[in-house]
């Protein structure tokens, strides 16, 4: 018993042991785990010059969620909703109790409501989640986002940080680098974008902070932080991985989606009604 | 930095090779390069041109040149310009005085681009005075010793009319029936070739590494331009701004484009599958741009056409024409349309 209780100690020693060894390489940074530094432009900033595109179901739904079926019943299997484990760190979004019930209205409205089914801009963050690819074009004084959805467009300024001249749908952008990370301060966005298909909306009261961190060559984490007093109890965060498009010819192509939306926002005032296209419900 | 000096003096002997012909068709020219101020070509960190920034490209330089300048391409003098203004301008009047054509092209269209004035540009701090452009002597964009579009072909004006002809019948039928600037979804100035709008005029340059990237105040629409060598996209692929691919010749960025979407007008004409577009950007100076283009599409024209102006950097910035999105216009039509009907 004896042998055997001292015995056991010594193997029960030696796990111990091998964990602490196992624990210690896990958590102690060693020079081979250090963080990732993105090569450098020829001025010296990291390079994310790239196209690049989310990997994730955030433009669904930004918070955890279960699949479930679309808003149109005829689009079946194809245009429902994948399940997702979502963007938002901590899972909950903190709405004020009247902004919870405006986002639930927004989600049972949303075939009327979202911009996306209307071609309109996707503001910031959402146009960086949706599933279509953005470009960054990296100049010395300002650096461009071109999205395809929408053709939509950011400069972000680079100088000293400058005034909106007025709200828009891509807000304004001032940026600067901290270390390895594209910081961009968003402000002067208007009320109207939302963030995901599920009606999680904003203010225009939204002030954004954007950080760009590359986490690999292929790869740049995305965060960002969001502050709309006027709809949330505090401030919150989405991070997420951004993936390069790897393909050899990867380019942005045109989604010049107006076309695509002018049924539905001006059918109703047609001259004749269009036949066998599209659920008339 | 040495070779920096070098180069923009390769430059400069580059551009004036380029300017020499149109010179030796005009005895006077544009105002003499400042060459006496030693003005370098800057570059970005990778060596090449530094065109960023943000740029107006309004000019009072009509697109075709005034039928009674000839084969004219540059005014002697900013009085020779402003004197023939005024007597085209006492015959135009005078011509109405006596009940003929009372709308003397340059009153009904100071900006000589073809747009119906409909807004007062001044008091929304759009116009002429409020717009800073590069002084011209050019008496048209479109260079050459006709200074205009040439002929259309036959089956390309055909189609135009066809088009007019559906249009004119069903203009108010459904959204899609509408202009294409109309509906949002180009304004036909952006091109390419870029042309100078009546207002909005502005656009902005940013250079990443292997592409130039141009975005057009009006609806916002950005070219993403290619320079690390590739071929244009697969031609199934058609597209509003067409497909472009640029590349330096020199200290010029010289961009190609073709694949454009067949509803794409041109100087009013229907751009077939055959349509190539060249541009030229060259900084010339401090300030300016000057650029370049060169339209060949036979199956539209007769023969190809070149213009020419310069864009002057401006403050900016460029604001965001959210066109689709404020287009209240558009139901508003319609739906008065369908009030009509019901009358």
């Amino acid at each position: 018993m004896g042998i055997q209780s001292a015995k056991m100690r010594g193997s029960w020693l030696l796990v111990g042991a091998a964990g602490a060894a196992l624990l210690s390489l896990a958590v102690l940074p060693s020079p081979a785990q250090a963080p990732y530094k993105a090569p450098k432009t020829k001025d010296g900033k990291p390079n994310l010059n790239g196209i690049w595109q989310a990997n994730n179901e955030a433009n669904w739904d930004i918070r955890p969620h279960a699949a479930y079926a679309g808003p149109v019943y005829t689009l079946g299997a194809a245009y429902s909703t994948p399940a997702g484990l979502g963007v938002v760190e901590g899972g909950e979004i903190p709405y004020k109790p009247e902004a919870a019930a405006k986002q639930k209205e927004n989600f049972t409205n949303r075939l009327k409501l979202d911009p996306e089914i209307k071609c309109y801009m996707g503001g910031v963050p959402r146009s960086t989640y949706m599933p279509y690819p953005f470009q960054i074009v990296q100049g010395t004084g300002h650096i461009m986002i071109a999205y395809e959805f929408a053709g939509a467009v950011r400069d972000i300024n680079m100088g000293a940080p400058t005034k909106a001249p007025a709200d828009s749908w891509m807000g304004w952008s001032n940026g600067h680098w901290e270390g390895e990370s594209l910081v961009v301060d968003v402000t002067s966005l208007n009320d109207s974008t939302w963030f995901d298909r599920a009606g999680n909306w904003h203010s225009d009261a939204l002030h954004v902070i954007e950080r760009y961190t590359a986490i690999g060559p292929d790869a740049l984490q995305y965060e960002a932080t969001i502050d709309d007093p006027k709809v949330f109890t505090r401030q919150w965060k989405m991070s997420m991985p951004l993936y390069r498009r790897l393909e050899k010819n990867a380019q942005l192509l045109e989604y010049k989606c107006v076309e695509f939306a002018e049924e539905v926002l001006y059918g109703h005032l047609r001259k004749q009604p269009l036949q066998g296209k599209g659920d008339s419900k | 930095m040495r070779r920096c000096v070098l180069f923009s003096l390769i430059a400069l002997a580059v551009v004036s090779l380029v300017a020499a012909p149109m010179f030796a068709q005009a005895p006077v020219t544009a105002k003499p390069a400042p060459a006496a101020k030693a003005w370098t070509m800057p570059r970005t960190p990778d060596g090449k041109p530094d065109l960023q920034g943000v740029y107006s490209n309004a000019t009072t330089v009509p697109v075709a040149r005034p039928a009674n300048l000839g084969a004219k391409e540059f005014y002697e003098s900013e009085e020779e310009k402003a004197a023939i203004a005024a007597a085209a301008a006492a015959v135009a009047a005078g011509r109405a005085g006596r009940g003929g054509a009372a709308r003397p092209a340059a009153a009904a269209d100071p900006e000589g681009n073809g747009l119906a004035v409909h807004y007062d540009n001044g008091q929304f701090g759009l116009g002429g005075s409020s717009a800073k452009r590069v002084a011209s002597l050019r008496t048209s964009i479109i260079t050459g010793p006709e200074g205009r579009v040439p002929a259309m072909l036959p089956e390309a004006a055909k189609i135009i009319a066809d088009r007019r002809a559906y249009q004119q019948a069903h203009q108010w039928d459904s959204a899609q029936n509408r202009p294409l600037a109309e509906r949002c979804i180009t304004w036909g100035f952006e091109g390419p070739p870029m042309m100078p709008v009546g207002y909005n005029s502005t656009l902005e340059i940013v250079q990443g590494q292997g592409y130039v990237a141009i975005v057009q105040e009006m609806i916002h629409d950005t070219r993403v331009i290619p320079t690390d060598g590739r071929p244009h996209g697969p031609a199934e692929i058609k597209r509003w701004m067409g497909d472009s691919v640029g590349h330096w010749e020199g200290d010029t960025l010289v961009v190609e484009t073709v694949n454009y979407n067949p509803l794409v007008l041109i100087q009013g004409g229907p751009v077939s599958d055959a349509a190539k577009v060249i541009e030229r950007f060259t900084r010339v100076d401090a300030d300016t741009v000057q650029y370049q283009f060169t339209v060949d599409d036979p199956k539209t024209w007769v023969k190809p056409f070149s213009g020419e102006y310069n864009m002057v950097h401006i403050d900016g910035p460029v604001y965001e024409y959210a066109c689709h999105e404020g287009n209240y216009g558009m139901a508003n039509n319609l739906s008065g349309a369908r009030a009509t009907e019901k009358k």
